[in-house]
């Protein structure tokens, strides 16, 4: 029996409806775009707040001095980009202007991942998790649908300091209902499934995905966790190390290049507190390409067949 | 409602408090045995007319939501900026002397987490004017009434990023702003004509669509004139050009570029104190 696939907005969309919701209540809250807010879907909250919404023009650097700026004014900035524009384009600025001085700005990148699609490599963002994790004072955070990501707004504007969040273009599966939702916190990973045999932390499109793929295990007798590991920095110390100990195996999803980004910081948990086998679903270190978004999951074997294939690798080598 | 402020000096006052953060430049950086002092002697005269007379600043209330905010995105030039500071009274001066030491919250570049009144953390070049329009759209957005300066080298005028904030700045209608360009001919490998020539700069500024006026950096009835004149300019962003020599103070310092990154030695350092000495008197 297979999980339905019951898709919910794009977690863009879910972050631009949620952002000019948010306008409504806090009066802090200022956002910028760089030519690209259609695409973003900062258009929304500029549309209900013009007074409140910059479009810098394609200028990112520019753009996060001045989130810079509004934030040492105790404002609350959102800038907005794709993510490969967002990270790459400003790092030294995202470093100098808001990292160093712990500084209250949200810098919001769209267009995460290879799921995007045509557009290609140029504008594909495989290295924002490790870019955004690499930074000091930053947390970093990648929802995986329309539910967490309207929830977890709210709680990014009531977080004080740097942060980083990844959205997505394409529609993205529901992996909550919306009606029985749980409590999202930052810094707090959420079982979605819970399993004896091994752990799969996820975030973005990969959380679904992975449910999918303990579906198929299930058939055969393999129950596995399935967490939705929305923040990546701070990691989930407790819920890593308890999920290890409980189930000794642990797989891990991100639709980001291997190094730097999720699998690299459970690993570093799991090697400090409790050494366990682990497989990692993760771009392997190259960029992609145009095709269609499930074309390029496939392509880059981020779907649920490839993550069940890691998942019995590792159950072969659990102890 | 009061509005607090320190004490506006007079032209004569300014120059002998300019000869005084001089001599903490040197001081700071010969006992750091290492710093910025070209740069930061260059930006003495400015700074201290700022600090001094032209911004409304509270050392009490550092944090008052309406005073004037200085951003220095030369970062190098910390020594300046924190003498200026300490003869505020933000700090003690006796504190000077442990720039760049292990501890000190007097980094070597500033790190505004650890200064009171220190606005921004600069150091990579080209930064200081975003952060500023940030600050003043801050202003505009919360109704407040206060002045944000940018003081940038001549060198930063390179960055891409700088040019960015010119055009934003125009296109946003950024007001009660002052960027201060100090002028001093020169960035760290040559004279800057010779590294990236940014000639012929005014109109440029001017092409962007700011008030642009040029001054002389070092001439402190034009510096003040020309801070208080731009106070009663608003709806565009202002622009100041300050002619400045690097170095400017100490004759074996100015336009010697050596000192651009490089302290002065004990004895430099102090051949140097007995030339400010002498123009104190």
């Amino acid at each position: 029996m297979s999980r339905e696939r019951k898709m919910g907005m794009a977690t863009r969309d879910a972050y631009g409806k949620a952002l000019a919701e948010l306008g409504k209540t806090n009066p802090n809250v200022i956002v910028l775009d760089a030519d690209l807010a259609k695409s973003t879907k900062s258009e929304a909250f500029g549309k209900a707040f013009p007074n409140r919404f910059f479009d810098c023009g394609i200028q990112e650097a520019n753009m996060a001095g001045v989130a810079a700026g509004l934030a040492m004014s105790g404002f609350i900035p959102f800038m907005n980009s794709f993510a490969c524009f967002l990270m790459c384009k400003t790092y030294d600025q995202l470093r100098m202007s808001v990292a160093f001085p712990e500084l209250n700005v949200k810098a919001v990148g769209s267009h995460g991942g290879i799921s995007i699609g045509e557009d290609g490599a140029s504008q594909q963002s495989i290295e924002d998790f490790s870019l955004a994790a690499s930074l000091p004072n930053f947390t970093v955070l990648s929802a995986c649908d329309e539910v967490s990501t309207a929830a977890l707004v709210p709680k990014i504007a009531e977080h004080k300091g740097p942060l980083f969040m990844r959205t997505g273009r394409p529609k993205a599966p529901l992996v909550y209902d919306a009606k029985n939702a749980p409590k999202f916190e930052i810094g707090k990973g959420n079982i979605v499934r819970e399993g004896r045999d091994l752990s799969i932390f996820a975030n973005g499109l990969l959380v679904f995905e992975a449910l999918v793929a303990a579906d198929n295990l299930s058939q055969k007798g393999i129950e596995a966790s399935v967490i939705d590991i929305h923040t990546i920095k701070p990691i989930d110390r407790e819920l890593v190390i308890a999920q290890a100990k409980k189930t000794k195996a642990v797989v891990s999803c991100e639709e980001h290049q291997i190094y730097g980004g999720l699998g690299s910081i459970i690993s570093k948990v799991l090697s400090e507190e409790c050494p366990t086998p682990i497989e990692f679903v993760a771009i392997q270190d190259t960029y992609a390409e145009s095709g269609t978004p499930d074309e390029l999951m496939e392509a880059y074997k981020l779907t649920a067949p490839h993550i069940q294939k890691a998942c019995e690798k590792v159950l072969s080598r659990k102890r | 409602m009061s509005t607090p402020k320190t004490s506006s000096l007079s032209i004569a006052e300014l120059k002998k408090c300019a000869n005084e953060i001089r001599k903490d430049v040197i001081r700071m950086t010969a006992a750091a045995g290492s710093g910025h002092p070209g740069g930061s002697l260059s930006a003495a005269d400015i700074v201290t007319a700022l600090y001094f007379r032209a911004m409304r600043h509270d050392p009490k209330n550092p944090s008052w939501p309406d005073r004037d905010r200085f951003i220095l995105s030369k970062g190098h030039a910390s020594p300046v900026l924190y003498s200026a500071l300490a003869r505020s009274g933000y700090f003690p001066t006796e504190r000077l002397i442990t720039f760049r030491k292990l501890g000190s919250p007097l980094q070597g570049h500033p790190d505004m987490r650890r200064i009171p009144g220190l606005e921004a953390s600069t150091g990579s070049l080209g930064q200081g004017l975003s952060i500023g329009l940030g600050v003043a759209l801050g202003r505009r957005l919360a109704s407040r009434d206060y002045w944000t300066y940018v003081m940038m080298s001549d060198g930063e005028m390179n960055e891409g990023q700088t040019w960015e904030a010119a055009a934003f700045a125009h296109h946003h209608k950024v007001d009660h702003l002052v960027l201060i360009v100090d002028y001093n001919k020169f960035q760290l490998s040559d004279a800057t004509h010779k590294i990236c020539d940014m000639e012929p700069l005014a109109d440029k500024w001017k092409s962007f669509n700011w008030h642009v006026e040029e001054m002389d950096g070092h001439n402190m009835e034009d510096v003040a004139r020309h801070l208080e004149a731009a106070k009663k300019i608003s709806g565009k962003p202002i622009v100041l050009i300050a002619h400045t020599i690097k170095g400017k103070g100490v004759s074996f310092m100015e336009n010697n570029n050596h000192f651009h990154g490089v302290a002065p030695t004990e004895e430099e350092a102090k051949k140097a104190l007995q030339e400010l000495e002498g123009k104190a008197l």
